[in-house]
């Protein structure tokens, strides 16, 4: 997808502080509760990606070459890959491409397949049993057409977030790089197709936690996409009802309700 | 151009700037399957904006909350773009302030009651609390009242009942609460400004 | 804060200690990393590596409770380097004036202590005058008895190495620290300070400030853009509640509160209405007595007169040296002498120190009333971990609290921003303004005093008292309006200087309190205040003015700043004697054509050079800053005393080991490990992004608490392998007070310090913490652990340092 619509969320890890405010503005946004989950001696919680929890910040303590230490931290969620593996596995048009270039999640049509869970390279996609769909961040879709920048970059207090057009945040995190200099690197423009999400590292990628050096979508997604998906699509016709409306017609939802879960419990979908 | 903070939720309720995302020449004419009259951005669109504080540390970050017109309730807060302090954005305790709201289910909402030896509380109302405590204040008041010191100095003085907060509350409910306490002769007055 | 939050982004060097402004001030650090962004060096000194020493240029790793010995080794640098801003060390500072000569310093000790009382007289402290009362000067600062040489004096204790030695930070630490910070001692580079609570929680809090003030004063960084030393305050409305004085020593506005001995009006104003010979200083409070009289003209109304004294004995006074802080409600209370108990808006069986007391103080209470938007631990007391409600006696009352965007009223910031705020819904339920509750529950008992009397009853009777709405509700603007101050009769206001006479007719707002009246005719709850509304009655605080005509994030017409609307405070020192900006790029005042332009200058008078002109720091007496500050409790320069716990037996700067001037508590619970093999690790307590100080509100909130779920405590590696602890095993922190048991956090951000030759392990808890929610696990609070003791000024609690044992369970 190339179009001049695009636009990109520039994720700078030099200025991040990890306050968390882009974890819970995500989640009040969005209506997601918040889970009862427990101390692991960390202060990343929830310990990984989950249904409710769309962006995490992940704490990583980390001792250089040369001896040096640091706390990195690093927003994590969705890459908004252009060749984006879940959407070519999505037998039920849930998951698509919106005008902005990001992934979309049409929630009234996911069936709880869970094959963009497998398919993922970055492992975003997750799934909740109780509704049995599969959640992630789509760039606060409804902001954006509203002229609105995403709760997550909204809520970013050092600027460590920012959006804006593909051409403007690739010039923007390269002098970034430049400017820090070290190992300072441009994460996300290299692969799939270029994501709509760019990190401005710190470290080289391969010092962080769950960050895959070189993402990519097999092979054989390439085959289902092409060939076999448009004959499935036809055949689930349009059976889906959603219960995404109801965070909608029915206000907010508690924080705390308890989740389909079990207590700060999660599971990657398809495990 | 960088899409900025700036342009949503002024409390004239005028939504967007017109320099964020349709300044890229983006076209929003509809093309997804997605409800956007029922979107939550259409719900704080139509919504009443008012401003608020923020109420933890003391950078005095800017608040909007949306309220809905038929039901009266905030349905949404985030930071106050317009806000020199914040200039919209927020931290974890902010970003969640919509969570003080009558949305948690854990906020008190009745007057509760504990009698002596008590195991539980008891739900009760005003016109039961306030008489009973005023009572409770008097008589305490007055049994250990100090008009004078072991110096025979004028002191007018209760030490009986002690005072504790807040930093928490505004500007005008703290004085109230000060004068009330010197009013009553009372000299244990604190609050967190000593923490 | 003498400046404000915005103006961090104007700094060359933000020294950050006793703060973790990232985790705590979030919002504070956003500028902060624009002032980086830009050039500046940001410098954090604290005993842990946190997500602020993440984004700081470096991180300084200092042995908690040793501040003063860090910054006194800093002004020995300064001294001995010549880094010192001379012209405004000269003019703006006390650092020529010369120092009475009983004045005395040895072995740890100032003149005129009292080691029975624990107390010193502070006859001797006192800097001398000219028989005309003006101060005496020496202007090359040469004479051995002068501040300056006193003060060179005094710090040339402090080397590297007896720094190094007491702190833990390496001798090439304290350096890169000195040197960078000191840089700042030039008209054309600003340097700030920005604290918090990691300084105001020890025994020597208040002298850790003053240490700072040398410091900036020394380098002539107070009163200018980018400079200053910034408290930044950990509530809401800390700024406002301490305004409002909902404390026991100071009444609103910061007058003081009466003491036995003054037993008449004009005895009270006599001593605390300073009174300057010296014609260069303006000595504003020499305007206390209108501040005063307007103060009681706002509580008793037409009650007051001058027959009367205005109501002043009316007040309550206290016993001239007593206190009665928390920390003494509670050592009384657990002594079964306090009866009743409000406690609003607060947690105080979890936030007070030495929790095991402090629950037991509050079984002996006979009522207990609470004011709240959730439920907490000192609500609940009588059900707490092994507590038998059964046995309680207590009558509790938990009255429902409107949240603050359920009410309209103002908040103050740090920075002294008074900002207005609306209410957006109603309190679900039959929750109410803490406002309207307190109305209420004084109406009922005026109703009961007016029917049966009772001991000193005028005040209560004569209260002014009528603040609600038409509807019968809390009304906040007319609360805000008697804060300003009214005028109770038509008044004419005559100004000589200029020539002019304006007319007030009763009841209009009174537009500053410059206007405030000695006589009575005008009411002020708060001269501080005065000028939130215009004479026209316009409410200031609610301005949302954006511009920002200097480029200096001063937004002169963004709410109301005290005093004046004056964004920076001492701001004519950023000009020489002459009114000329120290820093051009920094200009936040100018005296230009006969006046100043800007910023609100601090006052109107010409810069001292010029004829009638004034000296910078009106507030103080003397007109400069107070390099030797004869106010505090423990001597007029800051010295190193260990914390009441600590890991020494003795204290490498003298024999006084501890603050000599400190309260010690005596109760059976009030016990203290010291240097004991049994408690051998150094523990600090502090707060994180995600929760507020007890947790009160922010545990209730699932979002928050999902992200910081559960009690733990931070212990270093190499601590964690020698007790064979693995990260996010459960461990037992105990000190001879109580135990806690959490989670540990094995963590590379916390190392041993070599403190004088041996290695000291340092362990940390959040005081988020508390039994009754979430109701899963075995949580509760930190205090367990902490010691009842304060700073000798404020009785701001010992929270930061103290020793414990660490044991895994």
């Amino acid at each position: 997808m190339n179009n001049k619509h695009e636009v990109v969320k520039l994720i700078d890890t030099t200025l991040c502080t990890a306050c968390r405010g882009c974890q819970v503005a995500c989640k009040q946004w969005n209506e997601m509760p918040g889970l009862r989950t427990k101390q692991w001696g960390s202060y990343q919680n929830p310990p990984d990606l989950q249904w409710n929890t769309w962006t995490l910040i992940r704490f990583q303590e980390h001792v250089n070459e040369k001896k040096e230490f640091n706390w990195l931290f690093r927003k994590d969620g969705c890459m908004h890959c252009t060749d984006a593996a879940c959407v070519k596995v999505c037998p039920s048009g849930a998951l698509h491409h919106t005008e902005f270039g990001t992934v979309g999640l049409n929630s009234s049509r996911c069936i709880g397949c869970k094959e963009c869970v497998s398919a993922c390279p970055f492992e975003v996609p997750r799934y909740s049993r109780e509704t049995d769909k599969i959640y992630k961040c789509d760039l606060c879709y409804s902001r954006l057409r509203s002229d609105e920048s995403p709760a997550c970059v909204k809520s970013c207090l050092t600027g460590a977030l920012s959006i804006g057009s593909k051409e403007q945040m690739l010039k923007k995190a390269y002098a970034r790089a430049k400017k820090v200099g070290g190992d300072a690197n441009v994460y996300g423009d290299k692969f799939v197709g270029g994501t709509h999400v760019l990190y401005v590292l710190q470290e080289k990628a391969s010092v962080y936690d769950s960050l895959p050096r070189n993402p990519s979508v097999p092979f054989s997604l390439f085959v289902w996409k092409d060939m076999l998906k448009p004959l499935a699509l036809l055949a689930a016709g349009g059976v889906l009802a959603g219960s995404f409306l109801h965070y909608i017609l029915h206000g907010p939802k508690l924080p705390d309700e308890p989740g389909p879960n079990e207590p700060g419990k999660d599971e990657k979908g398809g495990e | 151009m960088e899409i900025t903070r700036r342009g949503f939720l002024t409390l004239s309720g005028a939504v967007g700037s017109g320099i964020a995302l349709s300044g890229l020449g983006i076209n929003l004419s509809p093309v997804q399957a997605y409800a956007d009259e029922l979107s939550k951005m259409n719900r704080v669109k139509m919504a009443k904006q008012v401003s608020t504080i923020c109420a933890y540390c003391s950078c005095g970050c800017g608040l909007i909350c949306s309220v809905d017109k038929l039901t009266g309730k905030i349905f949404n807060i985030e930071g106050d773009a317009d806000h020199p302090i914040n200039e919209g954005t927020l931290c974890a305790k902010g970003a969640g302030f919509f969570d003080l709201t009558e949305a948690n289910k854990h906020r008190l909402k009745k007057v509760l009651y504990r009698a002596p030896y008590a195991t539980e509380w008891e739900e009760k109302d005003w016109d039961f609390a306030i008489p009973k405590i005023a009572r409770l204040i008097k008589d305490t008041r007055d049994k250990e009242f100090i008009a004078k010191n072991a110096k025979g100095e004028l002191v007018n003085r209760c030490e009986t009942i002690g005072h504790y907060g807040s930093s928490n509350v505004d500007n005008e409910e703290c004085w109230l609460m000060t004068v009330k306490c010197r009013a009553l002769g009372m000299v244990y007055i604190d609050h967190q400004a000593r923490v | 804060m003498t400046n404000h939050y915005i103006d961090m982004k104007n700094s060359d060097c933000i020294l950050i200690m006793g703060s973790n402004a990232a985790e705590h001030h979030p919002m504070a650090f956003r500028w902060m990393l624009k002032a980086k962004e830009k050039g500046a060096t940001l410098i954090h000194v604290d005993p842990r590596y946190t997500r602020t020493s993440a984004r700081c240029d470096f991180h300084v790793p200092l042995r908690s409770g040793t501040d003063i010995a860090f910054l006194g080794g800093m002004i020995n640098y300064i001294l001995s380097n010549d880094k010192c801003f001379k012209e405004y060390v000269l003019n703006y500072t006390n650092a020529s004036f010369i120092v009475g000569s009983g004045y005395k310093f040895e072995d740890g000790l100032f003149s005129g202590y009292d080691a029975e009382k624990r107390k010193y007289s502070k006859d001797t402290w006192v800097l001398e005058k000219e028989s005309n009362g003006i101060p005496k000067r020496d202007m090359s600062l040469n004479d051995p008895r002068c501040v300056f040489q006193m003060l060179k004096t005094h710090y040339s204790r402090y080397t590297l190495d007896k720094v190094s030695s007491i702190t833990g930070v390496t001798k090439e630490n304290l350096l890169k620290v000195y040197e960078v910070f000191s840089a700042t001692g030039v008209p054309d580079k600003a340097g700030t300070e920005c604290y918090a609570l990691g300084w105001c929680h020890h025994t020597t809090g208040s002298q850790i400030i003053r240490t700072m003030s040398i410091v900036q004063m020394l380098l002539g960084n107070m009163g200018i853009a980018g400079g200053g030393i910034n408290a930044m305050r950990g509530e809401p409305n800390v700024q406002g509640s301490t305004d409002q004085a909902v404390l026991y020593n100071i009444l609103p506005g910061y007058l003081k509160m009466p003491s036995a001995s003054l037993e008449s009006i004009e005895h009270y104003l006599e001593k605390y209405t300073p009174v300057s010979k010296d014609p260069h200083s303006a000595n504003y409070y020499s305007n206390y007595p209108k501040f005063f009289v307007s103060f009681l003209m706002a509580l008793f109304d037409d009650k007051a007169t001058k027959e009367n004294s205005f109501g002043y004995n009316w007040l309550p006074k206290l016993d001239d040296g007593k206190h009665y802080s928390t920390m003494h409600l509670f050592d009384k209370m657990y002594d079964g002498k306090v009866k009743g108990y409000f406690c609003v808006g607060a947690d105080t069986a979890n936030s007070t120190p030495n929790t095991r007391k402090v629950r037991k103080a509050l079984e002996n209470l006979d009522w207990l009333v609470g004011e709240n938007i959730f439920n907490n631990e000192t609500y609940e007391f009588w059900r707490g971990p092994g507590v038998d409600p059964k046995k309680i006696k207590t009558e509790c009352f938990l009255l429902p609290a409107a949240a603050t965007m359920e009410k309209a009223g103002s908040q103050s910031n740090s920075g002294r921003m008074i900002q207005w705020k609306y209410k957006a819904a109603e309190a679900p339920g039959d929750g109410l303004p803490v406002g309207e509750i307190t109305i209420k529950i004084m109406k009922a008992v005026k109703e009961l005093y007016a029917k049966e009397g009772g001991p000193n009853a005028e005040p209560i009777l004569n209260l002014y008292w009528d603040y609600l709405d038409r509807n019968g509700h809390f009304d906040a603007l007319k609360v805000s309006k008697r804060l300003n101050g009214v005028f109770l009769k038509d008044t004419v206001i005559e100004d000589k200087a200029k020539g002019t006479k304006i007319e007030f007719k009763k009841g209009q707002c009174v537009p500053g309190f410059g206007n405030l009246q000695l006589d009575g005719s005008t009411a002020s709850g708060n001269w501080v205040h005065s000028g939130s509304f215009g004479a026209d009655g316009e409410n200031k605080m609610a301005k949302r003015g954006k511009d920002d005509s200097t480029g200096l994030g001063i937004f002169p017409n963004w709410a109301y700043v005290w005093p004046v609307n004056r964004r920076i405070m001492y701001n004519r020192a950023s000009c020489d004697v002459n009114g000329k900006p120290w820093d051009p790029k920094r200009k936040i005042l100018e005296w230009k054509d006969g006046k100043w332009v800007g910023d609100v200058p601090d006052g109107p008078w010409p810069p001292p050079a010029l004829e009638g002109g004034k000296y910078p720091f009106i507030m103080q007496k003397d007109g400069v800053g107070s390099i030797f500050g004869p106010g505090m409790a423990e001597g007029p320069f800051p010295e190193h005393y260990e914390p009441l716990e600590g890991p020494l037996t003795k204290n490498p700067m003298s024999s006084q080991l501890i603050n000599p001037a400190i309260e010690i508590f005596k109760s059976d619970l009030d016990k203290i490990a010291r240097a004991s093999e049994k408690y051998p690790y150094v523990c600090t307590t502090y707060s994180c992004t995600e929760h507020w100080c007890t947790g009160a509100l922010t545990r209730w909130q699932a979002w928050l608490l999902e992200a910081m779920p559960e009690a733990y405590a931070e212990i270093g590696d190499l601590l964690a392998k020698e007790k064979g602890i693995r990260n996010g095993e459960r461990i037992k922190v105990s000190s001879i007070r109580g135990s806690v048991k959490c989670v540990a956090m094995v963590t590379k951000r916390f190392k041993p310090f070599l403190i004088e030759g041996k290695t000291v392990h340092q362990v940390g808890l959040p005081f988020n913490y508390g039994w009754l929610f979430p109701k899963d696990n075995e949580d509760d609070t930190a205090n367990f652990l902490t010691p009842t003791v304060g700073d000798a000024n404020t009785f701001c609690p010992e929270y930061k340092a103290f020793m414990v044992n660490v044991e895994k369970l």
